[in-house]
């Protein structure tokens, strides 16, 4: 740990102008706010977008919207919100602001780097967004981006916006590389006294695995996207086999469309636990304060973690059992994503079990933890259908594949994104947010996503195709599936206009909400027990924190309290961590 | 009280609506009642858990709500309940991949009986190849495409001179008769999806794909594009026609062999060149000739008309307008459709022959010396 005793003797180094402070800054917390109010302020654009679509497929017609801008909309509400958004917000944004504090570090190993990363990620969205203005607008190719048509006349965008998108990508994973390094070492060398491994809370747990995943699987996109960009620009045929377009031969000959398909899974199925880890452990956490009772199953949580995790790199195929791969590697992939569901259930027992004999306090974030199981449950399950090849073959490329993974990597993680908003604002800002604004913006959001996601299933059922701008005279779907379709795009209006219910409470609680306090939730963890909150630069002051037991001593019957920080020694509360080795 | 009430209300609706709802799958229309079987299995496995789980979230919820004066049990771990519940998920994970993984080897294995189509995608049309009297096709590749021969056969390989091309969007199919589909794109992906007969696969430009099934019910039944092809993605529509056996001698009497589109090859009069180009260089794919909705303004009854452009102008369609059209789209868009249309490069032959075929779509022309040219 000469690390720690480091950091207890060398000098801080307090910025002191406000530009040093706010701007290019190099405090994780600061770098963690700049990524995540980036990070919504993207996700709002791709929200509207998905708004807009939805209005052209319940009410056809009704905005000024041709198939070129439905399919553009289409591909940018889906890019950014699972890498500019939710990577971000989770890696960027929560690994940012939490494994500093959780580990009991002064900060990132690496602050510089740190601070590089947020630019970069910055530069990204700016170059993403500057596809809106080019001529011929942002690519319309599907956020999957497969050649040849990515690339070639017929494809919205295919002239500029598919370059810049390219462009974008490779500088976010460029960004991406540079956090998760410093995530990963920091995790690795900067825990504070007695902070083993096995004593980390969960969402350090989820992060750490989820960064690493991400080391690994961004680079297969980062090739992918480089091998595209010489295709497109100058006439290389990495993934363009001989073709004639419109009557036209095209100059490309011997590439191979699926290699790419290949190439994007192996990074786009470890991308779903990416996004998935992060939100397994924040939620871990959640539930345990809030029901004041110990996480179940601690160390089987932390290998369902790594199990899901390096499981998650031999599962990418099943993205791709009807697209021409040789049938026979349907029988491994659909086995090993099925096996992968052990693991993953197990996690939802554990969290149930959690709940089970515990003293359940149905706080905020409580009630977006909760609604989080009931979505991911749904989400799982029904992605049982989607990893057995052959029940596969008639759901892939329908409806109930887009109700499947909003279902679980969209709203899912979303859910937990609030959950852990509303649990460390009061860190964050010394200020708790407005509890009945939360209250109605979390019924509205979870009830609402549901009502709009369960039915759409039934129209996959009924093999309606996703990604399609209109239905008009296809004689095998009835009418009512488009009255279904238009209730679902008035629930989605709301539930995407009651997000402005939460941006309100952000705005409003900073200046308005109660006081905190330093640990309003009575929890263990490392972060509530900082000197000073917000936490200042340095995070501990003179001394580093001295860690005893794990994160989660609560209802321990020896206790006065019903809790029991991890910094508490051994003499005044026993510490039980040797009753689990029997 | 309230959060436990809704969670055993969410799984009671949940049931209820997949009881009672009216999208369910189509009728089906083929072999692959099997896949309906795996269907209900994993519904039957998934929604036990999903019930059960959800109501025992709703019981601790009510059970374990917030009370100051109890606190929670200390007991981190019970290893043994953790490996059974462990076991019981893997008991019915086999219980879902066993019957999947069997019903799948079914689909790998394409029976020795089936006969073979070939189904040709590209953007945003279908054709297809049946490969003849002698049962094998001909070698193709994309290199010896033209407007003659579309689907790119080597005129050299005896094998494809029989081969039976049909350029329509519609296919005939016999009942019964297990049939292989041989997939090929000339550009980009598509994916060969008829929801009755509930198999799909995608067509990837370069290679050839394949799947099987039996088609069981006569009747006609529509071919969606089920991969994301570009703009009129939505709009690629093609007709299964499932027919019994004397239906299907007669219509397959009726189509053309490899060899007579060779013979045929030059074909006379202006109007039947614009017919072939039309038909060749994929205008179709965006142009309907019948008066039914397409991406772009239909062609039946355009000649002579008058059309509303986005600007507000109203434009007479002549021949300059037509060809303005084909080699500058952007210069007039016409409103209610999207300015998606890429410019093409034609002759002037070709252009004019384009038009002449074009005006012959229309009634109102009929005065004009060329008459319509759709007789066989």
């Amino acid at each position: 740990m000469a690390y720690v005793d480091d950091a207890e003797h060398e000098e801080l180094h307090e910025p002191t102008s406000f530009y040093a402070k706010y701007v290019w800054s190099q405090d994780h917390k600061v770098i963690a706010i700049q990524y995540s109010l980036t990070a919504i302020a993207v996700g709002l654009v791709a929200l509207v977008l998905s708004g807009m679509m939805r209005m052209q497929i319940g009410f056809p017609g009704s905005i000024d919207m041709d198939s070129t801008g439905y399919y553009q909309a289409m591909t940018m509400h889906g890019m950014i919100m699972v890498i500019y958004l939710l990577t971000a917000l989770f890696l960027g944004g929560f690994g940012n602001y939490l494994i500093p504090l959780m580990v009991g570090a002064r900060d990132m190993v690496f602050p510089f780097v740190n601070m590089l990363s947020y630019w970069f990620y910055l530069v990204s969205v700016l170059v993403l967004i500057a596809s809106f203005f080019v001529p011929g607008g942002p690519t319309g190719a599907g956020w999957t981006l497969y050649p040849p048509q990515a690339i070639t006349a017929g494809t919205p965008g295919s002239e500029w916006g598919i370059i810049l998108m390219l462009v974008s990508l490779i500088i976010f994973i460029i960004a991406a590389t540079m956090g998760g390094l410093n995530y990963v070492t920091t995790v690795l060398q900067a825990r504070t006294h007695g902070m083993t491994m096995f004593r980390l809370p969960l969402t350090v747990w989820g992060i750490f695995v989820a960064t690493i995943l991400a080391l690994l699987a961004f680079p297969a996109l980062f090739v992918s996207g480089i091998m595209m960009l010489l295709d497109k620009t100058i006439g290389t045929s990495f993934f363009m086999p001989d073709m004639m377009q419109f009557g036209t031969q095209l100059d490309h000959t011997g590439g191979s469309p699926i290699l790419f398909q290949h190439l994007f899974w192996f990074f786009g199925h470890p991308e779903v636990y990416i996004v998935a880890l992060p939100a397994f452990g924040l939620v871990s956490d959640l539930i345990s304060v809030h029901a004041r009772r110990s996480i179940f199953g601690y160390r089987m949580m932390v290998w369902a973690i790594v199990a899901i995790g390096v499981l998650s790199f031999v599962v990418w195929a099943h993205h791709m059992y009807v697209s021409g791969m040789n049938p026979y590697f349907g029988f491994f992939f659909a086995t090993t994503t099925l096996v992968i569901a052990v693991p993953t259930a197990l996690k939802v027992y554990n969290w149930l079990l959690t709940l089970w004999r515990g003293n359940i306090h149905l706080t905020v974030p409580m009630l977006f933890s909760l609604a989080f199981i009931v979505t991911f449950l749904v989400g799982g399950l029904t992605g049982l259908f989607l990893g057995n090849v052959v029940v596969d073959i008639p759901l892939s490329d329908t409806y109930f594949v887009v109700a499947h993974f909003h279902m679980v990597m969209g709203v899912a993680p979303i859910l937990v994104v609030f959950g852990a908003i509303y649990h460390w604002y009061p860190k964050i800002t010394g200020r708790m947010l407005h509890d009945g604004i939360g209250k109605l913006h979390f019924w509205i959001t979870f009830l609402g996503t549901y009502l709009i996601y369960f039915p759409m299933h039934y129209l996959g059922f009924l093999g309606m195709p996703r990604r399609y701008y209109a239905y008009e005279d296809y004689q095998f779907i009835p009418d009512s599936a488009q009255s279904l379709n238009a209730f679902i795009t008035v629930v989605a209006i709301a539930v995407g206009v009651s997000q402005l219910l939460f941006l309100f409470n952000l705005i409003y609680s900073l200046f308005r909400g109660k006081p905190s306090g330093g640990n309003p939730w009575k929890a263990n963890s490392l972060e509530w027990l900082t000197p000073d909150t917000p936490p200042k630069h340095g995070n501990w002051g003179e001394s580093m924190p001295v860690v005893h037991r794990w994160a989660y001593d609560y209802g321990v019957p020896e206790a006065e309290l019903d809790y029991v920080p991890q910094t508490t020694s051994g003499d005044e509360v026993p510490v039980h961590e040797s009753d689990l080795d029997e | 009280m309230t959060f436990a009430v809704i969670l055993v209300a969410i799984v009671i609706l949940s049931v209820l609506f997949h009881f009672l709802s009216p999208w369910q799958a189509t009728p089906l229309a083929s072999n692959w009642g099997s896949i309906d079987t795996t269907i209900t299995i994993t519904l039957v496995i998934t929604g036990i858990f999903f019930v059960a789980i959800v109501i025992f979230m709703a019981y601790c919820v009510y059970k374990y709500q917030v009370d100051p004066d109890r606190r929670s049990e200390y007991k981190p771990e019970n290893k043994k309940l953790e490996w059974w519940l462990i076991g019981i998920t893997t008991v019915a994970i086999c219980g879902l991949l066993a019957p999947g993984l069997i019903v799948y080897n079914d689909f790998v294995h394409v029976p020795s009986n089936a006969v073979e189509f070939e189904a040709v995608g590209e953007q945003w049309r279908w054709s297809y190849r049946l490969p003849g009297t002698d049962e094998k096709f001909g070698r193709s590749s994309v290199s010896r495409m033209d407007e003659i021969n579309t689907f790119g056969l080597d005129p050299d390989d005896a094998a494809g001179q029989d081969d039976i091309l049909v350029a329509g969007n519609q296919m005939h199919l016999l009942v019964n008769q297990p049939t292989k589909v041989l997939l090929r794109s000339k550009d980009v992906l598509h994916d060969f999806y008829v929801p009755q007969f509930r198999a799909k696969m995608d067509l990837i430009p370069g290679q050839i794909t394949y799947f099987w099934f039996t088609p069981t019910v006569p009747g006609t039944f529509e071919i969606l594009c089920a991969e994301y092809c570009g703009i009129g993605h939505y709009n690629m529509r093609g007709q299964i026609v499932v027919d019994k056996a004397s239906d299907y001698q007669q219509w397959l009497s009726e189509q053309i062999t490899f060899a007579e589109v060779l013979t045929g090859g030059t074909v006379e009069g202006l109007v039947e060149q614009g017919q072939l180009l039309a038909s060749s260089r994929g205008c179709l794919a965006c142009h309907s000739i019948d008066g039914g909705p397409s991406l772009g303004p239909g062609w039946l009854d355009l000649f002579g008309s008058q059309e509303s452009l986005i600007d507000g102008s109203e434009v007479f369609v002549d021949a300059d307008y037509l060809i303005e059209s084909i080699v500058d789209p952007a210069a007039k868009i016409v409103a209610g459709y999207p300015p998606v249309m890429v410019a093409y490069q034609f002759s002037n032959e070709q252009l004019d022959s384009l038009v002449a075929y074009i005006e012959s779509l229309s009634t109102e022309s009929s005065g004009s010396p060329t008459k319509p040219a759709v007789e066989e």
